[in-house]
């Protein structure tokens, strides 16, 4: 489904990524662990093609095409969805009215017939109530003066809503309670199936034990520095990252 | 285009050439008012880049251009469909005007409530002379105010609106201004006069329509008192041709417990200024002010505003909210005056603009004059670009680049929109300002009926 191959990108001329290489199948669940700043989000971003994120050597397949080759809205129409490690505020925006152009932008792209407003809306309860999100979020502005659970559970609602084929979560764990957690798991553990995959961004192996990867990966100075399986996270939440610090120095 | 021309001059003659033909010229009272404002007009002269209030706006087109005053043949000029801001559906009165006069067979003034009269000023100095002489160029000052005074010696036309005392009109009233329906460049100069009497209640809706390509002078002065506990609101839409000069200026005198509640969304015009001046006289009176202008290719478009707190308690909120792409320039000049004696005055104004390109520019400039020393008085002034994170975020759902800029942009605007009080209006706005939008793009129908 993804194939990574020897990732280089700079932010404003600083190489971050220097040779990030990964390979996650369809049904696959791949979790990212890492140290502050070693370019998990950056890979993220540039997944999701963000401008100013420069890829200045190696490639990225995603279902066999050159995934570079897209701009932001044509992966998504294509199946990528990233749930932000900090979802952006969008003033003026209703969230219904977000996730109506968004759903039907999608779906337009995937030559499927757009929803009108009923049945958008139809879509969006559903999911809100399987997501235990209360329903005046939805009529308030994009993100504008949610706590940070809030956010982030606004961004599994969005993907819930978008059906991603392949989705990549950055940190959504990161600020939730006990429950929230559990809900956004349940998200995520509802969209498995044969024809997907994801990656969980995180820095807590308590959210593996919810959503059970089936690789992870250590990110550390701009390359995948160790993979292996679920008992990786836990040695991890043990020792730290200080082996790799050296291992990349 | 580039030879020289003494514009006062032409404005002067133009002014003895049709002097006999104006409405009421027969009027002693009229002749003179109308002699002292070309008197005035030609002791001062068009307003130069010298003068504080007019730096950042020259007046380009009048040095350029000869404009012919307008007379009654340039009426019968063709209209297929009357543009509105309201939809015709909802059957609301009009007055409509073309390149300066009343056109009776376009307007619709049948259903009007009782108490309420709307004619044009021809047809109220006709009718009667005395209440018109009270009114009329009581509120705006010929006082140091060149483009006032012209308009005061060349005023033939425009809308007179009378509500009576107590009497309260739910439908919105639209008077429509069309123009640019002429072979050569020609002014006119309508003159509004809007009173409102005590504990009156009514929505008026203005628009200036630039059909055609032909460039044209607006040059409009209204005046509007506001009696004691009256409220009205009072909508604008200016949506002149790319040839265009519109200099308006609106005079407003707010009473007792009394609102003002104004909008002016401007979406074209090669040239415009609009000028607010606003005179809170009696305790509890509100003034709004509000506006929105998208502006593109080199239009310009200047909204200077003054509110004066001439007693104690009362208040005012201004929230301005610009769209500025290509070459286009802003300029918004917001002045808010608190008398010695006005305490307890609540004064709020916001100016926020987006640049779409780097050439467009933006001239914002906040003035609090304060003698009083128990008020509350703020101001906010910002220029900034489209949010890239909230594009890139949109855009990470899926919604197409050109769309997602719409939607910033739209609900950037909004901020401004969400003043206007009447659903209807604001309806008519946004869809107004969404055809505006750059990009033909997918936008959700029911965006306005939120
Ligand atoms: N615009 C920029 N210019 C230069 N360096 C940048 C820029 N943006 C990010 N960086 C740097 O890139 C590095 C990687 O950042 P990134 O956000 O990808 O880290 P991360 O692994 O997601 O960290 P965290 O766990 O804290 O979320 C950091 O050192 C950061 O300071
Ligand atoms: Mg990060």
């Amino acid at each position: 489904m993804l194939e990574i191959k020897n990732l280089h990108a700079a932010v404003d001329g600083t190489e971050i990524l220097k040779g990030l290489s990964l390979e996650i199948n369809a049904g696959e669940t791949h979790a990212i662990m890492g140290p502050n700043g070693s370019g998990k989000s950056t890979l993220s971003y540039v997944l999701a093609g963000r401008d100013g994120y420069k890829v200045t050597k190696g490639e990225i397949l995603y279902k066999g095409q050159n995934l570079l080759d897209l701009s932001p809205e044509e992966r998504a129409g294509e199946g990528v969805f990233l749930a932000f490690q900090y979802p952006v505020e969008i003033p003026g925006v209703a969230n219904t009215i977000f996730l109506k152009e968004a759903l039907n932008a999608v779906r337009r792209h995937r030559g499927e017939e757009e929803l009108d407003a009923m049945a958008v809306l139809k879509v969006v309860r559903e999911k809100t109530k399987e997501l235990g999100i209360s329903e005046d979020m939805l009529k308030r502005a994009v993100n504008v003066g949610f706590s940070g659970g809030e956010k982030k559970r606004n961004e599994v609602l969005q993907m819930a809503v978008l059906n991603p084929s392949l989705a990549i979560l950055d940190e959504t764990d990161s600020g939730l309670d006990i429950d929230a957690l559990k809900i956004v798991a349940d998200g995520v553990n509802a969209l498995r199936a044969p024809d997907r995959a994801t990656l969980v961004i995180t820095h807590y192996q308590r959210l593996l034990d919810h959503i059970v990867p089936d690789k992870v990966h250590v990110l550390a100075k701009g390359r995948i520095q160790r993979s292996g399986g679920k008992a990786l996270a836990l040695e991890l939440e043990k020792n730290g990252y200080a082996e790799f610090a050296e291992a990349a120095a | 285009m580039s030879q020289k021309i003494n514009p006062v001059e032409n404005f002067v003659s133009g002014f003895e050439a049709i002097r006999a033909t104006l409405a009421g010229n027969d009027l002693p009272w009229l002749d003179s008012l109308r002699r002292s404002g070309i008197g005035q007009f030609e002791d001062i002269g068009l307003p130069g880049p010298k003068v504080e209030s007019w730096k950042y706006t020259r007046l380009r087109p009048l040095e350029d251009t000869t404009f012919r005053p307008v007379t009654l043949a340039d009426r019968e000029a063709y209209i297929d469909q009357v543009p509105t801001v309201l939809p015709s559906g909802l059957g609301c009165p009009r007055i409509v005007f073309v390149n300066g006069f009343m056109r009776s067979d376009l307007s619709c003034l049948d259903n009007l409530t009782e108490g309420v009269t709307v004619e044009s000023l021809g047809a109220a100095v006709a009718r009667d002379p005395e209440w018109v002489e009270t009114h009329l160029g009581r509120i705006g000052s010929l006082e140091g105010q060149p483009l006032v005074a012209l308009n005061t010696a060349m005023m033939n036309s425009g809308v007179v609106v009378h509500v009576r005392r107590g009497v309260v009109v739910e439908q919105p009233i639209q008077m429509i201004f069309i123009a640019g329906l002429t072979e050569e460049p020609v002014a006119c100069y309508p003159r509004n006069l809007i009173v409102m009497e005590e504990a009156s209640q009514a929505t008026l809706v203005k628009l200036h329509a630039g059909l055609g390509v032909s460039a044209y002078l607006a040059n409009a002065v209204t005046e509007v008192d506001v009696g004691d506990a009256a409220i009205l609101r009072h909508y604008r839409v200016q949506s002149e041709n790319m040839q265009a000069t519109h200099l308006g200026s609106l005079h407003v005198r707010i009473g007792r417990d009394a609102t003002y509640d104004g909008f002016g969304l401007h979406i074209g015009g090669r040239l415009s200024r609009t000028e607010v001046f606003a005179r809170l006289e009696g305790e509890g009176g509100h003034c709004a002010l509000n506006g929105a202008y998208l502006m593109k290719g080199r239009e310009h478009c200047d909204n200077t505003t003054v509110i004066e707190h001439a007693v104690p308690h009362t208040t005012c909120s201004e929230v301005f909210k610009g769209i500025l792409d290509d070459e286009s320039r802003g300029v918004f000049q917001g002045r808010i005056v608190v008398h010695k004696d006005a305490q307890g005055t609540d004064g709020h104004q916001l100016s926020n603009v987006l640049l779409l390109s780097d050439k467009a520019e933006m001239d914002a400039k906040p003035e609090l004059e304060i003698y009083a020393d128990d008020v509350k008085c703020s101001h906010g002034a910002t220029t900034g670009q489209l949010d890239e994170t909230a594009l890139f975020y949109l855009r990470s759902r899926g919604i197409p680049e050109a769309l997602a800029r719409n939607l910033l942009i739209q609900s950037f605007v909004a901020g401004a929109l969400d003043e206007i009080k009447c659903d209807a209006v604001r309806e008519a706005m946004m869809s107004k300002v969404v055809h505006w939008l750059p990009a033909k793009c997918f936008l959700a129908e029911e965006w306005t009926e939120e």
